[in-house]
């Protein structure tokens, strides 16, 4: 089922458009990554998601129905770039505060607290103030005053900065439990490493534009260069590369040579073949292979590529291959 | 539970408990009293005794000049413009053969000042004493029947009564320019130490990078809203508990210290210590107090009081919720944003003490009807009474305008705050902050 869908947003400022005819649709239980660089429109984007902005063109459905602000706020959690609490308040005491603020009654709110600082091991913190917490533990506390009243929608805009691998992890695999249980999640970073890692379904923004989307397997066969890397079994060698000490390297019409990556030949097929020639090509000179794999670009090549305008392979092969 | 109310009573908890309401609470009026007393102490203090010394060319000014409690006039042949001072005196008047018909000048000489006050006692006293020594040449009537007379005429006293209809009552000017006056003061202090209040509550938002989480939970106009009511509940919980408070001491201060002490002094103070004797004023005249007390319509003046407090506190806090949302977190740069609320308020608190002396001219009457100084200015004029200084239509007029005027600066307040709370980076203009609040968002 759809939860979100985003037709034709536009917003403009006084002289500029941040955002730009942007549609999209968000599924129920998704994770959903809001790719672009700084300036390209996310947060704008966010904050009419947010009801924060009223969209000057376009519309929002949110579950089936035109998007009210003033009522499926409650069911959204958001968590913003620029974050922060009341430092001079008691921990406890805020989290209840913004839970009572999303909705919830003060039974609830404090059921919902008490289970997530538990869930956290922050229970001993209740009394403490925001300025006393290190910046990972105010992190923590933020992720939970986002989640506690279990909005069917959450926002999270760059959620892992200022986190330690541990306390990442926690929060990752607490956003995959969301979604397990139904949430969709919108997940706005410059971290691409992550956006593959967690993401579903992505959809780049520069200039205020749409420019990708897709899913993040389909992005990357769409700008897939027809690369794959190719492993040989070939005799040991003096030390010095091991192509210059053997004294061969792999020739033919059906595909080139881009380098080498990690003891593999890094090849390229040409138009109008297939793998199967790379194979063919490399028993019928008799090596024994021993790996053959796609190399697939990085999600982060593609969106340099496409911010920069700059060509795919320029980008990533001195990466890749000198690694 | 509305999430208005929520806010608004977040905002009244978090302040009511901190240590430092708790201080200022009790200690405020403390210090209050401490100025009066100090003000007082000092006035009665140094209220000094001048010996005057007389060289008269003319012989009868030693029968005629009367000393008084400040001015004491020695007559001695070994006294003259030279050695006056080491003689003991303050200075020396020399006085010339008086003829009729002319001016004649007498000349003061002193190493330091009398002052102006004393000066002019002085001239009434020469000017008297030429006066009765006429009297008697021209009527043979001596200068001690004169005083006699004098003493005896003083049977007569003028009480005013404020005309309203078939019932006069009796008014008093004093009480009511002392309740102007300390109104006035109050509502001019109360605006400025909240409004800033709401203006530090809206930046400390945007510093500690609340604003935008807290716009994803509840609308921007709500938050402005429901902090500026918190604060101001802050604001009505300290007045009374400062009522409550300086009644006490108050009623202390009438046992302990003597009420001579306190009407000795005098009836205007320069500067800033005009709020000391007006408040002052207000203690001394005990009889005059619970005359005012039961002759004015108490009830009303409180109630005005109150509407003119809030109106005024809403009128103001929310362009001040407005400068806060727009300024980072350098308070310089609220400062200079600052500029044009702060004038008008100065500007009614300085028509306020012009108006308090005339509660009926023109520049009251308009002062009181603008909304921009209405909250100060009427407060000044109420107390002199309503239908009688204050007509009733200037009253509601002045009320709708104020109630309109905050409707209007909270309108034009929330327009500024929703886009000034998001906004992090370079300080804007009022004419940046204008284009948010008239452009379309």
């Amino acid at each position: 089922m759809t939860i979100l869908e985003v037709t034709d947003l536009e917003k403009h400022f006084a002289t500029q458009i941040a955002v730009n005819k942007v549609s999209f649709q968000l599924e129920e239980g998704s994770i959903f990554g809001l790719l672009g660089p700084n300036g390209a429109g996310k947060t704008t984007l966010i904050r009419m998601i947010t009801g924060i902005f009223f969209p000057d063109n376009g519309n929002i459905r949110f579950q089936g129905r035109p998007f009210d602000p003033m009522q499926d706020i409650i069911r959204i959690g958001y968590m913003p770039e620029e974050r922060g609490m009341y430092k001079k308040m008691k921990i406890g005491e805020q989290a209840l505060y913004l839970a009572r603020l999303k909705g919830l009654d003060s039974q609830q709110a404090y059921a919902k607290v008490k289970e997530w600082f538990i869930k956290f091991e922050m229970q001993s913190w209740w009394n403490k103030k925001v300025e006393d917490l290190s910046k990972g533990m105010q992190q923590k506390l933020q992720f939970v005053v986002t989640v506690l009243h279990e909005p069917k929608l959450i926002i999270l805009d760059e959620p892992f900065s200022g986190l330690d691998p541990v306390n990442s992890n926690l929060i990752k695999d607490e956003i995959y439990g969301l979604a397990r249980k139904g949430s969709s999640i919108i997940f706005s970073t410059h971290r691409m490493e992550q956006v593959e890692e967690i993401c579903d379904h992505i959809i780049l923004m520069n200039k205020g534009e749409k420019i990708l989307d897709g899913s993040v397997g389909g992005v990357k066969q769409q700008f897939k260069e027809n690369l794959f890397a190719v492993g040989v079994e070939e005799p040991a060698s003096d030390g010095t590369s091991e192509a210059e000490a053997n004294g061969w390297a792999p020739e033919a019409a059906g595909f080139e040579v881009v380098g080498r990556r990690g003891g593999q030949w890094v090849v390229k097929i040409r138009h109008g073949y297939r793998p199967n020639d790379v194979l063919r090509y490399f028993i019928d000179q008799g090596r024994s292979i021993v790996s053959f794999t796609e190399i697939l670009p990085s999600l982060s090549d593609i969106f340099i590529r496409l911010v920069e305008g700059t060509p795919l392979a320029r980008q990533f092969q001195p990466v890749n291959l000198e690694r | 539970m509305s999430k208005m109310w929520l806010i608004t009573r977040r905002e009244y908890l978090s302040r009511v408990r901190r240590k430092t309401f708790l201080l200022s609470t009790f200690l405020l009026p403390v210090v209050f009293i401490l100025f009066i007393a100090g003000a007082v102490l000092i006035q009665l203090k140094t209220k000094s005794h001048h010996e005057v010394a007389v060289v008269d060319a003319n012989g009868f000014f030693k029968d005629y000049l009367k000393s008084d409690s400040t001015i004491s006039f020695v007559f001695s042949p070994d006294i003259d413009t030279t050695n006056y001072a080491t003689k003991g005196c303050s200075a020396v008047l020399i006085i010339p053969k008086i003829a009729a018909g002319g001016k004649t000048e007498c000349r003061l000489k002193y190493k330091k000042s009398l002052g102006i006050e004393q000066t002019s006692a002085l001239e009434d006293h020469v000017h008297q004493a030429v006066t009765d020594h006429m009297i008697y040449e021209q009527t043979s009537v001596s200068r001690a029947k004169l005083d006699s007379i004098r003493s005896q005429a003083d049977i007569t006293d003028v009480r005013s009564f404020e005309d309203i209809g078939p019932t006069a009552k009796a008014s008093s000017q004093t009480s009511a320019y002392a309740i102007g006056y300390v109104s006035g003061i109050l509502i001019y202090l109360l605006t400025f130490v909240y409004g800033a209040a709401v203006m530090r509550g809206v930046m400390e938002e945007k510093t500690n990078r609340i604003a935008e989480v807290m716009v994803s939970s509840v609308r921007p106009f709500e938050l402005m809203w429901g902090k500026i009511t918190g604060i101001g509940a802050v604001g009505l919980t300290q007045f009374l508990l400062w009522v409550i408070l300086l009644g006490a001491i108050g009623a202390v201060a009438q046992a302990v210290v003597p009420h001579e002490a306190l009407n000795n002094i005098p009836q205007t103070g320069p500067g800033g210590m005009a709020a000391a004797s007006a408040a002052a004023k207000a203690g001394s005249s005990g009889f005059d107090l619970s005359k005012f007390i039961i002759n004015t319509n108490m009830g009303l003046v409180l109630f005005c009081f109150l509407f003119y407090f809030i109106g005024g506190y809403l009128f103001y806090s929310a362009l001040f919720a407005a400068v806060g949302s727009a300024v980072n977190e350098d308070p310089q740069e609220a400062q200079s944003l600052m500029l044009p609320i702060t004038l008008p308020v100065v500007f009614s608190f300085v028509i306020m003490t012009a108006v308090v002396q005339d509660p009926t001219g023109p520049l009251a009457t308009w002062a009181s009807i603008i909304p921009f100084s209405s909250p100060i200015v009427m407060m000044a004029r109420i107390p002199s009474g309503v239908p009688g200084a204050v007509p009733y239509w200037q009253l509601g007029l002045s009320m709708l305008l104020l109630v309109l005027g905050f409707l209007g600066t909270t309108w034009l307040a929330g327009k500024i705050y929703r886009v000034g709370i998001l906004m992090y980076g370079k300080k804007p203009t009022w004419k940046i902050m204008w284009k948010w609040a008239f452009r379309s968002n």
